[in-house]
C-alpha cells in the first residue's frame, strides 16, 4: 500500500459532468491493493462511468463480501453508502437494502471466491429474483487474499504460480448467469476501459440484475508463465464478439454503424444500447444460442467479451414481489409500522 | 513518433524547468532540497558552483526560473526560487574550506580581464584554481561592475556584494582599480596570454529633444546616476522627479530618488502596462512605495523657465492592441505638460568600445559591436574574449556569469593550444531513489501550500537612510514551509517500454493524468489523443518504444507531472522508476581534469 494519498491536485483541463463534478469527485481512498492488480484498473473504469452518467454519489449503494475484490468499494465513489458484508452473502444484504430502497443504484463487487464458491447459492438467487442492481465479478482465478489457491473459476490446465496444474473444471459465471435467468451478461477485461466503460453505464442502467465477468489479473499470484488468467494470455485471448456503445436518453447517436452489424435496444429509463456484432450470427437476445456459441468458445479457449445477452423486459424483483412503487424508506414510521392493534386483523388474513 | 531517447541529457534537463531557464544551469530542486534538510552551506555550495554570487543573486536576479517554474503551471504562483537561494546564503555556514585549492606554483599563464563585473570575477573565479595569474582592471574605485553602480544598496547590501567579490579576489586575483583601459592595442604589446573583456555596457541612452541641452544640470542618464549615488557623489535630488522608460533600471531610480529627497515620483511610461520591460516584482515594490506609473505619456520636450527646468511636455497616446497583443495603431490623443524639478532617462543602454582600435584582428558587425561566437565567446581575434554585457549587450547578472564560465573554458583551451570550439558534451547520471517498496528518498507528497510572502521593512522605517535593505529574507519557518512547494523536476519519470505489462495502474492513479498508453502516431496527432487535453506545445512528449504485449506506446505529457512518483509506486514491475537526475556542466576545471586523464591514458 502507499503511504501517501493521491494528490488533490489535478489537470485545469479536467472535464465536469453535468453535475459540475470531475472525474477526481467520485474517486474513494488510495488503494490498498497490490500495484498493478487488474482490480484497481476495474475500479477507475467505475469512477469514469458514474462521472460519464453523473449520478449523483450520494444515490448509489456500494456493497461487497470479502476478499480483494470486495475490498475495493473503499476505493471508489468516498461519498456513497457502502456495506461490506459477510462472505458471499453481499447479494443477500443488496436484496435487503434494494427492498427498502428501489431508487438508489446498487453497486455490488464481488469476486471469483465470493460469488462462484462460498456464495454460488446467493450468487444464484439474486440473479433468479433479478435483482435491480449491477453486480461485478472481478475475476482473477485465485484467491489472492489468502496467497494464491485456485478458485472456482480457474481454467483446467492453468499453472499455479507454485507449480501445481488445475484439473477441476470451472464455474463459469456467464454461462451460470444464463442458465439462471440473469437478464443482462456480460464479460469484458479489466485492461480494456473502452470496452468496460460503457458496459458499466449500461449495467447501471439496466432494470433488473445486471453481470458482468471482468477478467482482472492477480499481479502478485496468477500473471505468471502457463497461467490462464494473466494480462498475457487474456490479451491474447480475448475477443470482443459485440462491442457495446450506451447513450443517453435524448443524446444523439453520433456514430456511423453498419445497418446490419448494428442493433440498438432501449433501456428502462429511454437510454439506448448499441450493439456492433463482431461474430456474424451471433445473437444477444436468444439465450439458448448464446449460451452454446459462449460454451463453443471456451472450449477453444477463447473467452468472448462484450455484453453477451440482454433481456430489458424482464420483470425485477420489485415487479414480481408486488410492492409499492414508492420506496420503503419513504414511508413514515406509522405506515411501516401500524402497532399492535392492528396485529389482530393483520393474523385474521392467515385464519 | 519515434522512442524518445532518454540518454540524451537535454530530454530529462528540459524537464526541469528551472533549471533549463537557468543560463548558469543552477541546480535549482538540489539546493531546495538541501535547504530542506538544513543543510544550508551544502545547499550555497551547489549554489555557487554555477551561478558564483548566490548572495547577490538571491537578491536580485532576474530569476528566469521563476516564470519557467512548473509550479506555476500546476498552480498559480512558482516557487519563490530567488527567494530560497537567499535563505541559503543568509543562514550558510563556514564553507571556505570547500573552495577549489588553489596551486602554490602558477602555470605561468598571465590573463588579462577588463572590467571587475560578475563576468571578469567568474572568469577568475574559474582560472585562478588551475594556476592562471589573472589581472582585473577596473576604472572604479571598487570592484563589482553594475552589481555595485546600478544596484541600489536597499536592494543589494554592499557587505554582501564584497563579502562575494572577496571570496575570489582572495584566491589570488591581482585587482587594479581605478585602472581604465584606453588602449586595447597597447594592452596587447603588454603580451598577455589571453585577454578578457567583461567591460559591461556602459553607455545609457539619451533623449535628444527640445530642451536636452540647455536643461542638462536636471536632466540625468540612469545608469550615470545611480552609479553616482552608489559612490556618494549625488546625496539628492529635486522633491518632483519624472523617470522616463519602465525597465528596472528606472525602478531603482524612482525608489532612489523617493530616499534622496523627492516626495513626488512620476514613472513615465509611452505604452501600456503590458508592455512594461520592468519585472513584475520590481514593479510591485517601486508601487509599494507610492511611485506613480503614467501610462501612455510619449516624451515631446523638456520645458524650462528662466533657463531652469520646470517640467516635461507629454503627447498623450492611444494604442490599438490585437488579439495577440501586439500593438497594431497608435495615436496621439492630446498633450500634457507635467512640472518637474529633476529628469532621470532610464530608456536603455548599449556597449561601447572607443577603446578597442579598429586593424587588431577584432571585427566589428554594422552595429559596431565586436563579433563574438556565441558559444567560446572569442572574438575574432584567437586570444581575446568577450563576455557579460560587452559580449552581446545588456542581459542580466546570472547571463554574465554563465558567459564567464564559458569563457573561461576558451582561455583554458586557448592557452594550452587545444581548439576552443571542441568542448566537453553536458553529461547526466540517474539513479534510482527507490528506497523499499513504497518508499522513496525524497519527499513526493505534494503539498498544497501557497507562495510565502517576502517580509518588508515598513515603509516609514525604509527611507531613513539610501542603504536600509528593504527585503528581510524569508525566516527558518517560511523557507520550511517554501521549500515543500518545489516538484522535485529533477527526479524523473524513468519508463522500461520492455517490462511494461500495460495494467494501466499509472494511468489510473496518475493525478494530472499526464500517461496514456495508445497506438502510435506523428506528435501532432498524439497529442490530440492524450487522456489530458495537450496545453502547451512547448513541454516535451514522452514517447516509449512498442509495449510487449499490444505494441501500442507508452506516452507522457511532461506539462503538468508533479513527480509524485505515484506511477511508479504503483507499477508492478518497476517499469516506471523515480530516478534523481544530475547534470553536469563542464568547467574549465572539467576541461584539465579530462585533459590529464587523456594524459594518464595514453602515458
Amino acid at each position: 500500500m502507499s503511504y501517501m494519498s493521491k494528490p488533490r491536485i489535478a489537470h485545469p483541463g479536467l472535464k465536469k459532468n453535468a453535475l459540475g463534478l470531475t472525474r477526481r469527485d467520485y474517486e474513494g481512498g488510495m488503494s490498498t491493493l497490490c500495484a498493478g492488480c487488474g482490480h484497481d484498473s476495474i475500479t477507475a473504469a467505475i469512477i469514469q462511468a458514474c462521472f460519464e452518467l453523473a449520478i449523483e454519489p450520494h444515490r448509489v449503494a456500494k456493497v461487497s463480501g470479502i476478499g480483494c475484490s470486495s475490498k475495493t468499494p473503499a476505493y471508489f465513489l468516498s461519498a456513497s453508502h457502502g456495506f461490506n458484508s459477510v462472505h458471499g452473502r453481499m447479494p443477500a444484504v443488496a436484496t435487503g437494502a434494494n427492498a427498502a430502497n428501489r431508487d438508489l443504484s446498487y453497486i455490488g463487487v464481488s469476486g471469483d471466491g465470493d460469488s462462484l464458491s462460498i456464495g454460488l447459492g446467493q450468487f444464484c438467487h439474486a440473479m433468479r429474483r433479478n435483482l435491480d442492481m449491477l453486480y461485478l465479478i472481478e475475476n482473477n482465478g485465485v484467491y489472492g487474499l489468502t496467497k494464491g489457491q485456485f478458485s472456482a473459476s480457474a481454467d483446467v490446465g492453468s499453472k499455479a504460480k507454485r507449480g501445481e496444474i488445475n484439473e477441476q473444471p470451472p464455474i463459469d459465471p456467464v454461462l451460470t448467469a444464463l442458465a439462471m435467468g440473469g437478464t443482462f451478461v456480460a464479460r469484458s477485461f479489466s485492461g480494456d476501459k473502452e470496452q468496460l466503460v460503457p458496459l458499466i453505464k449500461a449495467g447501471l442502467k439496466h432494470k433488473g440484475f445486471a453481470l458482468i465477468d471482468v477478467l482482472s489479473p492477480c499481479v502478485t499470484f496468477n500473471d505468471h508463465e502457463d497461467s490462464t488468467k494473466s494480462y498475457a494470455y487474456t490479451r491474447q485471448h480475448y475477443h470482443p464478439a459485440l462491442e457495446t456503445d450506451f447513450v443517453r436518453p435524448a443524446e444523439e447517436i453520433m456514430a456511423d454503424y453498419d445497418a446490419g452489424a448494428a442493433m440498438s435496444i432501449e433501456l428502462h429509463d429511454g437510454s439506448m444500447i448499441v450493439l456492433r456484432k463482431a461474430a456474424q450470427d451471433y445473437d444477444p437476445q436468444n439465450r439458448g444460442t448464446a449460451f452454446a456459441y459462449i460454451k463453443d468458445k471456451l472450449r477453444d479457449s477463447e473467452f468472448l467479451t462484450g455484453l453477451l445477452y440482454v433481456e430489458e423486459t424482464a420483470p425485477d424483483m420489485h415487479v414480481l414481489s408486488h410492492t409499492a412503487d414508492r420506496p420503503l424508506v419513504d414511508f413514515g414510521w406509522e405506515d411501516l409500522c401500524p402497532g399492535s392493534s392492528a396485529l389482530p386483523e393483520i393474523l385474521k388474513r392467515y385464519r | 513518433m519515434k522512442p524518445t531517447d532518454t540518454s540524451n541529457p537535454e530530454y530529462f534537463h528540459r524537464v526541469v524547468d528551472c533549471q533549463w531557464a537557468c543560463p548558469a544551469h543552477t541546480d535549482v530542486p538540489e539546493y531546495i532540497r538541501l535547504i530542506a534538510q538544513g543543510q544550508f552551506t551544502d545547499a550555497y555550495m551547489v549554489n555557487r558552483e554555477s551561478n558564483v554570487f548566490p548572495g547577490v543573486l538571491g537578491r536580485v536576479c532576474d530569476r528566469p526560473c521563476e516564470p519557467a517554474c512548473r509550479r506555476g503551471r500546476v498552480e498559480d504562483k512558482p516557487v519563490a526560487i530567488c527567494r530560497l537561494k537567499r535563505v541559503a546564503s543568509d543562514l550558510k555556514g563556514a564553507f571556505k574550506d570547500r573552495l577549489p585549492v588553489v596551486p602554490e606554483t602558477s602555470n605561468g599563464k598571465r590573463v588579462a580581464c577588463i572590467g571587475a563585473g560578475p563576468a571578469s570575477l567568474t572568469v577568475a573565479n574559474d582560472l585562478v584554481p588551475l594556476g592562471y595569474q589573472v589581472t582585473i582592471f577596473e576604472a572604479l574605485a571598487r570592484p563589482g561592475g553594475l552589481m555595485r553602480t546600478n544596484i541600489p544598496a536597499f536592494r543589494l547590501p554592499a557587505e554582501i556584494l564584497d563579502s562575494e567579490i572577496d571570496v575570489i579576489l582572495d584566491m589570488g586575483v591581482e585587482l587594479k582599480l581605478g585602472h581604465r583601459i584606453d588602449s586595447m592595442e597597447a594592452l596587447l604589446d603588454e603580451g598577455w596570454d589571453a585577454v578578457f573583456v567583461g567591460s559591461g555596457a556602459p553607455r545609457g541612452k539619451d533623449l535628444d529633444l527640445p530642451g536636452r541641452e540647455e536643461a542638462s544640470a536636471n536632466i540625468h542618464i540612469g545608469i550615470d546616476w545611480l552609479e553616482s549615488v552608489a559612490f556618494d557623489h549625488v546625496e539628492k535630488i529635486g522633491e518632483r522627479v519624472l523617470i522616463i522608460g519602465v525597465g528596472n533600471t528606472a525602478m531603482d531610480c524612482c525608489r532612489s530618488s523617493l530616499r534622496l529627497g523627492s516626495t513626488d515620483v512620476k514613472v513615465m511610461a509611452r505604452k501600456p502596462r503590458d508592455f512594461f520591460k520592468a519585472s513584475d516584482w520590481e514593479l510591485e515594490d517601486a508601487e509599494e512605495e507610492n511611485v506613480e506609473i503614467v501610462v501612455n505619456h510619449s516624451p515631446k520636450e523638456f520645458v524650462l523657465e528662466d533657463g531652469r527646468l520646470v517640467g516635461m511636455r507629454f503627447d498623450q497616446m492611444e494604442y490599438q492592441v490585437d488579439d495577440d497583443g501586439r500593438i497594431t495603431d497608435q495615436r496621439v490623443i492630446g498633450e500634457r505638460f507635467i512640472p518637474a524639478d529633476d529628469v532621470v532617462l532610464a530608456i536603455g543602454q548599449e556597449n561601447a568600445f572607443p577603446w578597442v582600435e579598429r586593424g587588431l584582428g577584432i571585427e566589428f558587425d554594422k552595429w559596431d559591436v565586436p563579433i563574438v561566437d556565441e558559444t567560446t565567446f572569442q572574438s575574432t581575434r584567437a586570444g581575446v574574449f568577450f563576455g557579460g554585457d560587452a559580449a552581446f549587450g545588456p542581459k542580466n547578472i546570472i547571463w554574465a556569469v554563465e558567459h564567464g564560465h564559458q569563457a573561461a573554458v576558451s582561455v583554458h583551451k586557448h592557452c594550452t593550444g587545444a581548439d576552443v570550439s571542441d568542448r566537453l558534451p553536458v553529461t547526466m547520471n540517474l539513479s534510482s531513489r527507490k528506497m523499499g517498496i513504497h518508499e522513496w528518498s525524497y519527499k513526493n507528497d505534494y503539498n498544497p501550500l501557497e507562495r510565502g510572502l517576502m517580509p518588508h521593512v515598513s515603509l516609514t522605517q525604509r527611507f531613513r537612510k539610501l542603504n536600509i535593505e528593504v527585503e528581510l529574507g524569508f525566516s527558518p519557518e517560511q523557507a520550511e514551509k517554501e521549500v515543500q512547494r518545489c516538484l522535485n523536476c529533477d527526479i524523473q519519470t524513468a519508463f522500461t517500454d520492455r517490462l511494461c505489462i500495460e495494467c494501466d495502474a499509472c494511468i489510473d492513479i496518475c493525478p494530472t493524468d499526464c500517461l496514456t498508453i495508445t497506438g502510435n502516431g506523428t506528435e501532432e496527432d498524439l497529442r490530440q489523443r492524450l487522456k489530458a487535453p495537450s496545453e502547451n506545445p512547448d513541454q516535451l512528449l514522452f514517447v516509449s518504444g512498442p509495449l510487449m504485449h499490444t505494441a501500442r506506446v507508452m506516452v507522457k505529457d511532461e506539462n503538468l507531472c508533479v513527480h509524485c512518483g505515484l506511477c511508479a509506486e504503483r507499477c508492478p514491475t518497476a517499469a516506471w522508476d523515480m530516478q534523481k537526475s544530475r547534470f553536469s556542466f563542464p568547467y574549465a576545471i572539467d576541461e584539465e581534469e579530462a585533459c590529464l586523464s587523456r594524459n594518464r591514458r595514453s602515458a
